[in-house]
């Protein structure tokens, strides 16, 4: 029964989370107002310990909090053309990339990693709502096919989180041609037989929502996230009606039947983990402190499927 | 009584005066007006001619909303026959902005689905200007799952203002039903073409035109977002429709660039709406071509051409 023995994701993992955050630095929830330790929020995946508001959460830190260990390879994402249509609005496109990208550390919207979760091996793909509001472009949409396609190449399941306003309007209707370029890959990992998990966090619209983002085995959500096609503020100025209490809000769509759990961030590591597991025909997960996977971690701790 | 746009508004006014002349000779016959009135056709002409050649992008949006541009049934009454309406998504009810069923298309049996925007204030209300509801999308799931199953091509008429934005239509999954039919589109081993007849709304297009061949008429547009709505998020200002129009690059000729759209099908001079039957006419020869391009392939092939088509797009740009 030693095929999992070992992983510290919690000691490891505040160590990440930790390095760059300075200690006696405090911040207000935008949700409840309670001043909260940066410390705190970070231990607790940006979560407010107050009332449990789920803030922004990068895709690297998610990342970290996620695989055992905090450790994942990086996917290499194949380069789009970068201005496609020669956009201009106020700013040019480049303009506006460059500052994102200044702002964020992050060369686009989305992360894609590999390696384990409680000893499940799984690709992970994740967009960054601070990177342009997440939008989706041609990147993005590369960065969801390589997943799949290094999924499909591992025999892996993959979990996605997403996180857009919708699509980007700069790179006009390529960024329209991410909905059928996405949905392909969704299809090569129903082709091979593997679990496609999608973890909507807020916001996701438009046509994020509208095409890989709805199209999961299993669709789970962060708790208040807001997943709707059209925002509230457009149906509003259409059917010129006050929408209901926490409509297109996480629990609203659970009880019209459009998700299948609502789960707070962080419950979601083991809940994925389970999840991948018995979708995946693999033993019960070993909770617990266990050392760090790599050389160390005896051979035969990801057993192959049945 | 022509509906005029408003950057016809000169055309209008000489078009009205030689109707005024004709008119006056009518009621006296003493008149002699012909060819004061040719003159003015001549100049008419002329200035349709003018005005047509270089549409900018944005008034390429008003001619692909034209009120009285061929609507999707205008099409499948006159491309079709023994044209037999379904009905119904088998879940809540039945969309009226899209219509669907079984036909013939040059004697073979097809399946047709589109988008239908009405023609007077009674059809647009009952269509809903086109803007189908989840009930839409999974009616044309539904056709298409049919289609594969009797190896029937199908054949889309795309012309929406986008997906409903609505408290019932989000609440009965809006976005899963465009995200399945989009899927259902890249699944099924039968010819899908697909013409953009007017306007390509973002999602709601896709839903349709995610087909093996593509085609636009001359004047429709195809777009991620309504130029108004891009203008709004990015200008701040809605107003400024003309510059997010030519931003978006949302034209079918731009589209052809981009290799998004597989042909561009030529409208009478003035637009569609100033010469129905020949717009019609034009795009069931397109149909036709698009069909026979494909008839020789198995479903196998079908899909994966599809698949390899969408993968691919956006290997290209447009020219500087
Ligand atoms: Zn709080």
């Amino acid at each position: 029964m030693n095929w999992i023995t070992n992983y510290v994701r919690p000691r490891i993992n505040s160590i990440f989370s930790r390095r760059e955050t300075p200690e006696n630095l405090w911040s207000k929830c935008d949700s409840c107002g309670t001043m909260l330790f940066h410390r705190e929020i970070s231990d607790n995946l940006n979560v407010c310990t107050n009332c449990g508001h789920h803030m922004h959460i990068t895709p690297r830190d998610r990342f970290h909090a996620l695989f055992d260990g905090g450790i994942f390879k990086e996917v290499a994402v194949p380069e789009p053309l970068p201005d496609p249509l020669h956009f201009r609005d106020q700013k040019r496109y480049p303009d506006r990339m460059r500052a994102a990208q200044k702002q964020t550390g992050e060369k686009e919207a989305m992360l894609v990693g590999i390696g384990e979760i409680g000893r499940t091996p799984i690709v992970a793909v994740a967009q960054d709502f601070s990177f342009m509001g997440g939008s989706m472009g041609m990147y993005v949409g590369n960065a969801i096919i390589a997943a799949a396609e290094e999924a499909v190449r591992l025999g892996r399941p993959l979990i996605l989180f997403s996180a857009a306003g919708g699509a980007r309007m700069q790179e006009g209707i390529l960024s329209l041609m991410q909905m059928p370029r996405t949905t392909v890959a969704v299809q090569m990992l129903k082709e091979a037989g593997l679990p496609y998990i999608v973890v909507l966090t807020h916001p996701t619209t438009g046509g994020v929502t509208a095409s890989y983002a709805m199209l999961g085995d299993v669709q789970i959500a962060e708790p208040n996230a807001l997943i709707c096609f059209a925002g509230p503020r457009v149906i509003e100025q259409t059917i010129r009606e006050k929408l209901p209490e926490g409509f297109q809000r996480a629990e609203y769509l659970l009880e019209h039947g459009m998700l299948d759990r609502v789960i707070d961030r962080r419950k979601m590591r083991d809940e994925l983990i389970v999840l991948t597991r018995l979708l995946m025909k693999m033993p019960p997960p070993v909770w617990g402190e266990l050392p760090a996977p790599g050389d160390a971690a005896p051979p035969g701790q990801a057993p192959a499927q049945p | 009584m022509t509906h005029y746009l408003d950057f016809e508004k000169p055309l209008a006014e000489i078009e009205g005066k030689a109707e005024e002349l004709r008119a006056m000779a009518r009621a006296n016959k003493e008149m002699d007006i012909e060819k004061e009135a040719a003159a003015l056709d001549r100049k008419a002409r002329d200035m349709l001619a003018d005005l047509y050649k270089k549409l900018t992008p944005w008034r390429k949006c008003q001619v692909a909303r034209h009120p009285e541009r061929p609507h999707c049934r205008d099409y499948i009454d006159a491309l079709f026959t023994e044209y037999m309406p379904l009905a119904g998504d088998r879940n809540f009810a039945d969309d009226h902005a899209v219509l669907g069923g079984v036909a013939r298309f040059d004697d073979k049996p097809v399946v047709v689905i589109g988008h239908e925007k009405g023609h007077d204030t009674q059809s647009r209300i009952t269509h809903n200007f086109g803007m189908a509801r989840p009930e839409g999308y999974r009616k044309a799931v539904r056709l298409m799952d049919m289609a594969d199953r009797f190896g029937l091509p199908v054949v889309t008429l795309v012309d929406t203002p986008g997906a409903y934005p609505g408290k019932g239509a989000e609440e009965r999954g809006q976005s899963e039903a465009i995200a399945r039919s989009t899927e259902k589109c890249l699944q099924i081993g039968v010819p899908l073409v697909s013409v953009v007849i007017g306007e390509g709304g973002s999602g709601g297009a896709v839903a349709f035109a995610t087909a093996n061949r593509v085609a636009m008429l001359e004047h429709s547009v195809y777009s991620v977002i309504s130029p108004e709505g891009c203008a709004s998020i990015l200008w701040k200002d809605s107003e400024k429709m003309r510059e997010a129009a030519e931003a978006l690059r949302l034209t079918a000729q731009d589209l052809l660039q981009l290799g998004v759209c597989d042909r561009v099908i030529p409208e009478p001079m003035g637009g569609a709406h100033r010469d129905r039957k020949a717009t019609i006419d034009a795009v069931g020869k397109a149909i036709g071509v698009m069909l026979k391009d494909l008839s020789a392939m198995d479903g196998k092939a079908l899909v994966t051409a599809r698949r390899k088509k969408f993968l691919a797009m956006g290997s290209k740009g447009l020219a500087a």
